[in-house]
């Protein structure tokens, strides 16, 4: 059956066949996504919907707001007050608001509201509710002569701003800004400890990648060479700490490294170090270094392996029959064939590294901790808007590295295994 | 081009041996010369040795006893980038991360060889295989005898005193392969380079080679060019892995010089010329190649022997007739018939005589 060109080609029964294609293929389609559809639930309930929460979270906090009605009303009708020094009015308003959380008990959460931005606000606020049921106007000199704090132009700045539900104030905080009297402001420089910490963080994690590279590189290549059997034991080895629990293997670098450990004695017992001399080699950034290194080199090596087994090895021989040395059969040959591996574990190492938490927790001491021992410290005073908005400073540090890797690389040319 | 004398030779294995686990030896007292400007294949089977020759002259195997020497230097201990020997491997090696000039140049840079010139050498090696126009491709972007062209060119590119080739075509279809071992061949004879060749197929070692290697467990069964190989086989591995061939064993009845009267087990007597028979008495394997059987009495040489023979099958292959014959107890006896005007046409169930010339009948060990 000839068609001619532009007529519109149908079926053996009359039906156009573009349309019996595609519902062809939709049928297809929809089988194809029932079978996702458990894990693409999964992923979503346990995983998208989570950190959209903490992604909220990390800008609204009602703590205040809700509890102080009274305050959060005249805050919205005096936007440009004075914070050096609100009326009576104003006053007024935070004593009736005292008072009402102390009969609903909420002084603590708007306490802890205020404390983010300026330290020191829950006992205040503790103080002042016990007593604001008896205060009599004015209100003003009243509230002062309980504590002049109350007059703190920070104070007001701060209520003003926790007088709105969304604020981006945790991420100021989180940036290692702090409100003044004058408004928000760097902190000094000794109290710089989040940006500090991520810096860190991301250096020490940039060590750690490199050092699991330098590593893993001649493992996988013994892995990707030997003969099949001695090479299946190598790769027991490689994947052994995969079947040990984080836990005891953390526990088992304390053992070796600490100061009465089983590396210092030996070297005591060689006479290589005084018995005064012990290193110190745990509890600081070291034993995290160490210890990470040795979690995460396995990811190290699995790409790499993947990469190293499919180059045949006619590629160094045809390199080295056109006259290239070993070295450079290696760099000109052999190591732009491995990038891919080397692109895929440095950034899964780093990814990993930098939200590492168990280990540097363990063995880090006060030394090592990086970034992520911060989020739970907050997590664990219930601070949780701060530590959501360093969780979120972190998560887009790494999707922005992602996307440089992918400008510069190419996520296409990873190649996980 | 024979050449016996040790320092004429170009290549030369002496006494060379090689085991990989020292219990058994892979390589069984090689010795081999090779001329300047000679193409010499190895053939043989797998594990036959043949590629562990070619890979101990390459220098990625170090010979377990022996002496290789490359134009009168002993190249024992020199390490493969010092040999300045060009090789093509089985699947071209090209460097999938390099364009093709990229690869190219990649001999010519490490021998420091500056830019105008290397630029001049790989534009006269790309059209020397006539791939000038894909110079900025990825090898990836090639198909398989485009690959195998770059990969010659790059084994040329840089002028080796040697070239050598471990199954290059072995990848490639049927009439691509055929075409290629012309060109290879031309190459060698305009470029006047001396090349060794490896391979299993007998048809490529025949069409191409000015001497072939017959490797058989570890050892060369026969080197010869090519037309005395295929019909004057020295042994019966030879004679069986070259072409085809009929086997009719049997005792040597009667020896003189390198005449021979054989009688098949059968008891029919049959002529042949002795090749590696010794004495009267002795077991032998009479070997005839099938284009050589005749069944007209006019075409067989006058006083010849003939066997009784009746014919089982007849297969039209187009340009012959291969005919299946029952002849002296063996059923498989393969006679073939050019497909000429004229020709007669034999029927199965038929009874015929067959004969032939008795130089065409080689009396083989067993």
């Amino acid at each position: 059956m000839a068609e001619v060109a532009g007529e519109l080609l149908t079926t053996a029964d009359g039906r156009p066949l573009k349309a019996a294609l595609q519902a062809a293929q939709a049928r297809a389609r929809r089988r194809a996504f029932l079978l996702v559809l458990p894990l693409l639930l999964f992923v979503l309930l346990t995983f998208l919907v989570p950190i959209g929460y903490m992604l909220k979270r990390s800008f609204e906090h009602d703590g205040f707001a809700s509890s102080a009605p009274a305050l959060v009303a005249w805050f919205a009708e005096n936007p440009d007050f004075d914070p050096a020094n609100p009326p009576e009015e104003a006053f007024a308003a935070l004593v009736s608001d005292l008072a009402r959380m102390q009969v609903e008990k909420t002084t603590g959460v708007a306490g802890t509201r205020i404390n983010y931005s300026v330290p020191g606000t829950i006992s205040l606020f503790k103080g002042g509710a016990r007593v604001a049921a008896d205060l009599q106007p004015p209100y003003k000199e009243a509230l002062l002569a309980v504590d002049p704090a109350w007059g703190r132009p920070a104070l007001w700045r701060g209520m003003e701003s926790a007088s709105h539900v969304y604020t981006p104030e945790f991420y100021l905080v989180a940036s290692d800004h702090k409100l003044t009297d004058a408004g928000w402001a760097r902190g000094a420089e000794n109290e710089r400890i989040y940006l500090y910490l991520f810096g860190k963080t991301f250096l020490v994690s940039a060590l750690i990648t490199l050092i699991c590279l330098a590593l893993a590189f001649p493992v996988a290549h013994l892995l990707a060479t030997l003969p099949l059997a001695k090479s299946s034991l190598l790769m027991i080895l490689v994947l052994l700490p995969f079947w040990t629990s984080l836990l005891v293997r953390t526990t088992s670098w304390i053992v070796l490294l600490q100061e009465q450990g089983v590396v210092n004695n030996v070297l005591v017992a060689l006479g290589l170090i005084d018995n005064s001399g012990r290193l110190a080699m745990m509890y600081n950034m070291t034993g995290t270094v160490v210890a990470m290194t040795h979690v995460l080199l396995p990811f190290m090596i699995l790409p790499l392996y993947s990469v190293m087994r499919v180059i045949p090895p006619s590629y160094a021989r045809a390199a080295r029959s056109l006259g290239a040395t070993s070295w450079t059969t290696f760099r000109r040959v052999y190591l732009p064939q491995t990038l891919p591996g080397i692109a895929a574990g440095s950034l899964l190492v780093f990814i990993l590294a930098v939200g590492y938490y168990i280990t540097p927790a363990l063995v880090g001491g006060a030394d090592g901790q990086l970034i992520s021992n911060l989020i739970a410290f907050h997590m664990s005073k219930s601070n949780w808007s701060l530590a959501a908005a360093i969780a979120a400073m972190l998560l887009v540090s790494i999707l922005l590295l992602y996307w440089l890797y992918d400008r510069l690389i190419g996520i296409d040319r990873l190649k996980f295994g | 081009m024979t050449l016996e004398s040790r320092n004429d030779a170009f290549v030369l294995f002496e006494h060379v041996q090689k085991s990989y686990d020292g219990v058994t030896l892979v390589v069984k007292d090689l010795n081999l010369t090779i001329g300047k400007g000679e193409f010499l294949t190895m053939l043989g089977p797998s594990g036959s040795g043949k590629t562990t020759c070619l890979m101990m002259l390459a220098g990625f195997e170090t010979a377990t006893h022996g002496e290789i020497r490359l134009d009168g230097v002993n190249i024992n201990s020199v390490p493969p980038h010092k040999r300045g020997i060009g090789m093509v491997f089985q699947n071209y090696a090209l460097f999938p991360h390099m364009t093709v000039a990229e690869n190219l140049a990649f001999p010519l840079e490490v021998r420091g060889m500056g830019k105008t010139e290397r630029e001049g050498k790989i534009k006269r090696a790309l059209d020397m295989v006539q791939m000038g126009a894909y110079a900025n491709r990825r090898p990836a972007q090639l198909s398989g005898g485009q690959q195998q062209r770059i990969a010659l060119a790059r084994a040329l590119v840089f002028d080796p005193k040697l070239v050598l080739m471990d199954e290059p075509l072995g990848a490639l279809d049927k009439q691509l392969r055929e075409h290629m071992q012309f060109e290879i061949k031309h190459l060698h004879e305009n470029l006047g380079i001396t090349v060794v060749y490896v391979t299993h197929d007998q048809g490529e070692a025949l069409t191409m080679s000015d001497r072939v290697a017959v490797f058989n467990d570890g050892r060369i069964q026969q080197l010869a060019p090519p037309a005395e190989l295929y019909e004057r086989p020295e042994n019966s591995f030879v004679a069986q892995f070259i072409g085809e061939n009929n086997k009719l064993p049997g005792t040597i009845e009667e020896l003189s010089g390198d005449k021979a009267l054989v009688r098949l087990r059968t008891g029919e007597l049959i002529d042949a010329t002795a090749v590696n028979i010794k004495e009267k008495g002795q077991q032998t394997l009479v070997s005839i190649r099938p284009e050589r059987v005749e069944f007209k009495p006019e075409m067989m040489p006058p006083g010849a022997h003939t066997l009784d023979a009746e014919v089982v099958e007849v297969i039209y292959m187009g340009d012959i007739l291969r005919v299946v014959l029952k002849v002296a107890g063996s059923d498989d006896f393969v006679m073939k018939m050019r497909n000429t005007l004229g020709q007669t046409r034999l029927e199965p169930g038929q009874k015929i005589k067959v004969g032939w010339h008795p130089q065409d009948a080689r009396a083989l060990d067993p």
